[in-house]
């Protein structure tokens, strides 16, 4: 498909969901009420770390208004010695997260939860559960949970065959790690710490449940995946996934964090119980309590590199703290740490480290901005010492078409050179900077996503066309869908309706995640559309008493293909939509694929800083975000993608974090203290597509959304190194940390 | 706890409930009236997405109390559009793409539309500043400030 013809891909459509996303009528999860709903609360963990020695929950039941109680014990257990694999997670934990059955293992964690006729009565209900604690020492940080007299968290997790808080390790290596140091003129090792953040989606995880008196289950949700809350409920509930029909709500935010479930099994099996529709809503302090976040971190970086730039060699070691189950993503952390760096010999290996904070929940290309921090600010100090600029060193070292990444594949056709190219004909890049200021760059790698599909397509009597994909659309994605299918049938994208479609009308389609959705939806768009068209194509030639082959689609009619074919007017699709019962019927065409071919994505950023000496304020003055996208079906939406992520890495970089007290609880679980950015603390950021078509996807889409996370908080950190001169290795940079290492740096002169 | 009878105007439609005196004009709207457009995004203020109007002035409904309400005139986004009719305000959201997930999109807009009634040509800071109580953690603000600038810049126009 050529650039100039088209004529709705590339389009900054209006989206199919816009009037009622401006106007307020859209239906978030917490938005749908049902007659005779009922309101769920959780009793959640004063602890950090407890043993359950027992629940009574008789008072609680008896209370006037309390309809039903759920404890861990009317849950599916998933015994800890059987791995139960469900996607990227493991049932055994995900059984835990939502209910704490042997112990608690953070300030938050579910305990029981209450279905009664309001929420103020639940919530009181929930305090006449009696719970008999012994309480446990706590580990929060990941020096806490490594130390020899560590508390350790589960019993059955064995590291090197001693009991450990380690839950597991992945190392990817190519080369000789050794030789390559050995042949280095600079090397340079540093230890680094991210802390943990949250996604900060800003509408609270809820549900309503209706399980009726057969037992069916409707479950309504914000979730990044109906057919995920619909494994995992049927799972932990024991209820048949056949009779648990999940509708996806419109999601407000997910990042990652509603790639899991929290509420909708406490509140199925409180619906089961009590005959009722039960509703629960999460508080913004619970949220922070126990939903996400993505780990915090700390690692030890080492590269080595000759005289003229060239690596020789790059380790980077990695612990990520999991929380209080297993499962962080280390994964994203080692595959993508060096993938943008075509280096000879590398190791990467990542320690998996429980704690007795919240189990993490996937953020934006998960692990993958802790993997890059490190290695993009040693890459930078590695420019410093051998007096090269920061975008040569990383194009003398880019990874290209035919490159083998540290952590396996062969790279096909993709534009990381492009990325590095552009940033430095940037006008940004040349821009002068004043006193306080300073410019850091860096780039950054994610795999992007393939994975399971479906999508119907079906020509209405009226000749319009209702699309029906499987995938809770986060961010836009409907209306790239819209453009794709518009532009295929040749008519007006006015004309393409595109629904979400739940589980009992779509077929099984995998999470939105992975920067997966329009990659892996437009190519069963894709195949339903073209099915649409044959079948069009057949109705017209049936109708002309030709062949079907001598029948083609084009500018939305069907048209003879050639003067052999013989002499007819076109017939548009409005007329084939009225004739259809002529020749066979309904027309539509559905299809259902496993896809492939998604691809890497590369982008690098260009930030500058201001650092106020004084107050130890960083502000970000401009930045720059360059990205290879594939194709931008919906320019519009790609730029938001890569304007959110950027933001998001500016707040986990400045400001993010939790404060932990000595006993263990989130000392700041809100938008107050919780410090993500606001309006008035950021600078439009601008944005450069670069567009290196997906030789294996029809429209050439590449992932998007998680690449624009991942360079961003070494970029600010080395714009604030080029600012003040000092090396910011641990996160966030707030004014404080700011201060005193301006002061300390200053002393030491 | 006995109830509080209110009367009030929301969007321009006299407008009568009950509350408690502990519930928030945020709970009656969205439990009590179904008007679920504005959103509870923290319930301490600190996300702006259930900003309404009381009186012309700008609020954060989960801060109010409903008993508050008596007698004063309540706009929420409900009431924002006319009919079919977009407020320019709301158009240029969609054209400008100044919303992804679209769940602090109402609080925006009615923010949006508070300051551009106290100040019809805002500079780029004071949009930013004015929207500061307004958390959007999907788009970075950028195509929020644009299009409110935007708009600012084409109601002038009209005016």
């Amino acid at each position: 498909m050529s650039e100039t013809t088209n004529k709705w891909i590339g389009q900054n459509t209006i989206r199919p969901d816009g009037a009622p996303k401006v106007t307020g009528s859209a239906a978030f999860a917490a938005d749908t009420n049902m007659p005779g709903m009922i309101w769920g609360s959780v009793l959640r963990s004063p602890h950090a770390h407890a043993r359950i020695k027992s629940i009574d929950t008789s008072k609680a039941e008896a209370h006037p208004g309390v309809k039903a109680v759920v404890t861990a014990a009317d849950i599916v257990d998933f015994p800890v010695d059987t791995p139960f694999p469900l996607g990227i997670q493991d049932m055994r934990w995900m059984c835990r997260n939502v209910m704490a059955r042997e112990k608690a293992l953070f300030h938050g964690h579910p305990v029981a939860a209450v279905a009664a006729t309001s929420e103020a009565i639940a919530a009181e209900a929930c305090k006449l559960i009696e719970v008999d604690y012994e309480v446990l020492p706590h580990a929060i940080e990941i020096d806490d949970a490594l130390a020899p007299d560590a508390p350790i968290l589960h019993d059955f997790i064995e590291f090197e065959g001693k009991p450990s808080n380690i839950a597991g390790t992945l190392e990817h290596t190519k080369g000789d790690i050794e030789a390559g140091f050995a042949e280095a003129d600079v090397i340079i090792e540093r230890d680094f710490t991210t802390r943990p953040v949250h996604q900060g989606y800003i509408e609270p995880h809820a549900c309503l449940v209706s399980v009726a008196a057969d037992g069916k289950a409707t479950i309504w949700s914000s979730s990044q995946g109906q057919f995920m809350v619909r494994a995992m409920t049927g799972l932990l509930t024991g209820i048949p996934q056949s009779d648990i029909r999940a509708i996806p709500a419109e999601i407000g935010g997910g990042f990652g964090g509603k790639t899991i479930v929290y509420l909708e099994p406490l509140a199925t099996i409180l619906s089961k119980k009590s005959g009722r529709p039960v509703k629960m809503v999460m508080t913004r302090e619970e949220v922070m309590r126990a939903s996400g976040p993505t780990s915090g971190s700390k690692s030890t970086i080492k590269i080595g590199a000759k005289k003229d730039g060239t690596i020789t060699a790059a380790e980077g070691i990695y612990w990520l703290q999991a929380g209080g189950l297993p499962g962080s993503p280390i994964r994203g952390a080692v595959g993508c740490a060096l993938a943008p760096y075509d280096i000879p010999n590398g190791r990467t290996f990542g320690y998996d480290v429980v704690s007795n904070r919240s189990k993490v929940a996937a953020y934006r290309a998960p692990g993958a901005p802790i993997g890059a921090f490190g290695i993009e600010c040693v890459l930078d100090e590695i420019a410093e010492e051998l007096g090269m600029d920061p975008l040569d060193l990383r194009l003398k070292n880019a990874a290209k078409e035919g490159t083998q990444a540290v952590h396996g594949p062969t790279y096909p056709l993709m534009g990381y050179v492009e990325s590095l190219e552009a940033a430095k004909a940037h006008d940004h890049y040349k821009a002068p900077l004043g006193p306080n200021q300073g410019r850091g760059v860096a780039s950054g790698f994610w795999f992007n996503a393939g994975g399971e599909s479906s999508a119907q397509v079906n020509i209405t009597e009226d000749g319009n066309v209702v699309v029906t994909t499987g995938h809770p659309d986060i961010g836009g994605s409907r209306a790239g869908i819209a453009n794709i299918c518009a532009e295929l049938l040749g008519i007006d994208y006015r004309r393409v309706s595109v629904l979400i479609g739940d589980t009992a009308t779509i077929g099984f389609s995998n999470l939105t995640g992975g920067s997966r959705v329009l990659f892996a939806s437009s190519i069963v768009v894709t195949e339903s559309t073209n099915n649409v068209i044959g079948t069009l194509c057949a109705l017209a030639a049936k109708i002309w008493d030709i062949d079907p082959e001598a029948v083609i689609w084009e500018d939305g009619e069907a048209r003879p293909a050639g003067a052999n074919a013989g002499q007819f007017p076109p017939l548009t699709l409005e007329e084939l939509a009225a004739r259809a019962n002529e020749s066979g019927g309904p027309i539509g065409a559905g299809a259902q694929i496993n896809t492939t071919g998604a691809e890497g994505g590369f982008g690098t950023h260009i930030c500058d800083v201001e650092v106020d000496p004084e107050l130890g304020t960083v502000q970000v003055l401009r930045y720059t975000v360059l990205q290879d996208v594939g194709r931008a079906v919906h320019p519009s939406y790609v730029e938001g993608q890569m304007q959110g992520g950027a933001v998001q890495a500016i707040g986990w970089a400045l400001n993010e974090e939790y404060i932990y007290n000595k006993n263990g609880h989130v000392d700041n679980p809100g938008f107050l203290d919780y410090r993500m950015p606001v309006a008035s603390d950021m600078p439009m950021i601008d944005t450069h597509i670069i567009e290196i078509p997906n030789p294996k996807h029809p429209q050439g889409v590449r992932g998007v959304g998680e690449v624009p996370l991942v360079p961003g908080l070494a970029a600010v950190r080395n714009a604030i190194h080029d600012a003040v001169g000092v090396r910011f290795n641990d996160l966030p940079m707030s004014p404080p940390v700011v201060l005193d290492a301006l002061d300390m740096a200053e002393a030491a002169e | 706890m006995a109830k509080l009878h209110i009367s009030t105007t929301i969007n321009g439609e006299p407008t009568e409930y009950l509350c408690a005196p502990d519930e928030t004009m945020l709970d009656v709207l969205r439990n009590g009236l179904g008007l679920t457009g504005s959103k509870e995004g923290c319930g301490s203020g600190d996300c702006g997405a259930c900003s309404i109007t009381m009186d012309g002035r700008l609020v954060c409904a989960c801060l109010v109390l409903a008993a508050e309400a008596e007698g004063s005139e309540i706009e929420t986004i409900e009431g924002m559009a006319d009919g079919e009719a977009l407020h320019p305000l709301q158009q240029k959201f969609l054209e400008m793409a100044a919303l992804q997930c679209g769940i602090c999109t109402p609080g925006m807009l009615v923010a949006a539309k508070s300051l551009l009634e106290q100040n019809p040509n805002p500079t780029e800071t004071e949009v930013r500043y004015w929207l500061a109580g307004n958390l959007c953690r999907c788009t970075g603000y950028d195509k929020i400030i644009r299009a409110v600038m935007d708009t600012a810049a084409d109601m002038r126009g009209a005016a």
